[in-house]
């Protein structure tokens, strides 16, 4: 080996010069060829690259609808209408883009699920969940002051209620509105500031995003199973295996994407936003887009002003402390027969906010938010803290080999040669 | 605590105190202090650059000719970037709105206390829950339960003084500063 050099086993005389340098090949390789990854993994474990994809859609069709959009009240509307109009293909880049931010919500709607569902969040994997956490709400808030740019109806109002949600905090509340809005009301230094921050968060999410992979190739993926591999034969590479079955998931997101695109480009989307931003006047009825709509259920169901926006925030809070919350040693709830139908009726309860935060605070929907909100609160705080002690999970399978091959993957060979995955 | 960067055994350097561990949480307590002194000065512009800056806050009045009014009818004009409601009241408004005992009220008021002529209220058109702009303005529009203003947002109803009587907005409709320039001219701000 030359003294100060990368001792690269590529072959091509390029790849091995910039490698031997600076080995990111060699990093590739490691991370995403050869790494070894649970064999059983099921189509759930899609969607985090799925949500990659989703981020580098977001942040290409970004950048240039740039290009065409003017931050200014008075332009702004217009500058989308002339996107869709006038700029070659920019009715494609924007309806990639609005519908785009539907495509990445289900999806990391389902990365969660994934999470909460197998236990993704125990130990050691806790850093992982709550940095993913922390990519959520960075993503709610680009996706907000992403849909006030076009400066429509929801746009504007959605920007008024959002913001003075902070005017519920005692003494410091209408401070923090005059700052955040730069004025009296939502105005232009608004929307300049929102679109100055909508180009930013996504590539903070993109650094976010690096953390949450780098701790994942720390502790190695969680499975279906939830238990740990011990040894090679309960781990593949994961090229080809893995490359492969995302892309089977990559081109099912993308016919979903193209029938959204091409067929339904605004049925996620609201008419009133067709209606330039009029400041004197209120629409009857205003709704956020479809993935804040749980949160503003909750944030509804609560009477008072305070209370409710606590509760939201809460809401989502309380993913933090998910790993801490549940106690119980086994990771997935296919060996947890009380918690699984706990955690359905909690996944059909978040269904049912969804569909009660798009309906007017009449009955019986402001009673059905409610107990829905009380559920979802319970299911955190009472439920999985009650079930971690007392419920008697089923017999764990010996190994990941064992309970997914046919005939048990032969004799089990134990961590001491778990080493690195031969290059497949 | 025994000094731990000296040498056991060995002076202090001629012309300097005997490093203590006092003197230590000292220096580190006065650099940490330092620093943080630093990023507090060096954020404090970024922070505040976002605050409302002078143009904006140079838009900040705006007169009004209420001469046009008539009895019972209402107009809304723009101030620094939001709606505020006038409203010619008639008698009956006026005697309804004095005649509520306020310990019926969610933020109690005197009507007295948030009018400068009986006839006009003049209010913020702005939701005190989270900024929608109630209805009630034109003829045509709900008026809400007290016969003032109903916000379609989340249900919140207000009186004719602009009281909040119902509802999740916990405050009333607030009274921007205005002055009566003459008997049918105000200027607010
Ligand atoms: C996390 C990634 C992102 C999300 C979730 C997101 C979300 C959104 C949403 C929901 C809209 C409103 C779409 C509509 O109804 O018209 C929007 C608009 C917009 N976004 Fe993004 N966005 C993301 C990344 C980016 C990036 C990286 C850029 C720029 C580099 C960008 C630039 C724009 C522009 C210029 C508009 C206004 C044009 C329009 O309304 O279509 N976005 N974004
Ligand atoms: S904004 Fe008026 S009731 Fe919520």
């Amino acid at each position: 080996m030359s003294i100060g050099l990368h001792n690269s086993e590529f072959k091509n005389p390029v790849i091995r010069w910039v490698d031997s340098r600076l080995p990111l090949f060699t990093m590739m390789q490691k991370e995403y060829g050869t790494f070894p990854t649970p064999r059983n993994f099921n189509y759930f474990w899609n969607f985090g690259a799925l949500a990659i994809v989703s981020l580098m859609i977001m942040i290409l069709t970004g950048v240039f609808l740039s290009m065409n959009y003017t931050a200014h009240t008075g332009y702004a509307f217009d500058s989308v209408e002339r996107i869709m109009r006038d700029v070659n293909y920019g009715w494609l880049l924007r309806y990639v883009h609005a519908n785009g931010a539907s495509m990445f919500f289900i999806v990391v709607y389902i990365h969660i699920w994934r999470g909460m569902y197998y236990g993704s969040y125990k130990a050691p994997r806790e850093l992982l969940w709550m940095l993913g956490v922390v990519i959520f709400l960075l993503m709610m808030a680009t996706a907000f002051m992403g849909y006030v740019l076009p400066w429509g109806q929801m746009s504007f109002w959605g920007a008024t209620v959002i913001t003075n949600l902070f005017s519920a905090f005692p003494l410091v509340g209408g401070h923090i509105v005059t700052w955040l809005w730069g004025g009296f009301s939502v105005d232009n230094p608004t929307l300049n500031r929102f679109f100055s921050l909508h180009y930013l968060l996504p590539f903070v999410i993109a650094g976010v995003v690096f953390l949450h992979i780098a701790a994942l190739h720390v502790t190695g993926s969680n499975n279906p199973l939830g238990i740990d591999p011990k040894g090679p034969q309960d781990t593949i590479p994961f090229h080809p295996y893995y490359t492969s079955k995302d892309s089977v998931g990559l081109m099912v997101y993308f016919i979903v994407f193209a029938v959204l695109v091409f067929f339904v480009p605004n049925m996620l989307g609201h008419a009133d936003n067709y209606i330039p931003a009029n400041p004197m006047v209120t629409p009857t009825h205003i709704v956020p887009e479809w993935y804040f709509l749980p949160y503003y259920a909750i944030l509804r169901a609560v009477p008072d002003k305070l209370g409710g926006v606590l509760l939201m925030f809460g809401s989502i809070a309380l993913l933090f402390v998910l790993p801490w919350l549940d106690g119980s040693p086994v990771r997935s709830m296919r060996f947890r027969p009380l918690s699984r139908i706990a955690f359905l009726l909690f996944t059909v309860n978040f269904f049912v906010l969804l569909y009660v935060g798009g309906k007017p605070a009449e009955e019986p929907f402001v009673t059905i938010s409610r107990f829905s909100t009380a559920y979802y609160f319970a299911y955190f705080l009472v439920i999985l803290p009650l079930l971690g002690r007392i419920e008697r999970p089923l017999p764990l399978p010996e190994s990941i080999a064992r309970a997914v091959l046919p005939r048990g993957g032969g004799p089990i060979r134990m961590a001491a040669t778990a080493k690195p995955m031969e290059k497949a | 605590m025994a000094d731990l960067a000296t040498p056991p055994g060995s002076a202090p350097p001629a012309g300097t105190a005997p490093d203590t561990g006092g003197r230590r949480d000292f220096l580190t307590l006065a650099t940490t202090a330092f620093a943080a002194v630093g990023v507090g000065a060096v954020v404090w512009p970024f922070i505040a650059s976002m605050n409302p800056s002078a143009d904006v806050l140079a838009l900040a009045s705006t007169e009004v000719d209420l001469a046009p009014v008539p009895l019972g009818q209402a107009i809304t004009v723009m101030w620094r970037g939001k709606p505020v409601f006038i409203r010619h009241r008639t008698p009956e408004n006026v005697a309804a709105a004095r005649a509520t005992p306020l310990s019926q009220l969610i933020d109690p008021a005197t009507d007295e206390s948030r009018v400068q002529k009986d006839e006009w209220l003049v209010v913020i058109g702005v939701c005190t829950h989270l900024g929608c702009v109630p209805l009630g303005q034109k003829p045509t529009d709900q008026r809400g339960e007290y016969d003032g203003w109903f916000c379609p947002c989340h249900g919140s109803h207000y009186d004719p003084s602009g009281r909040v009587r119902k509802g999740p907005a916990p405050l009333n409709l607030a009274v921007p500063s205005y002055t009566f320039m003459t008997d049918t001219k105000i200027r607010i701000g």
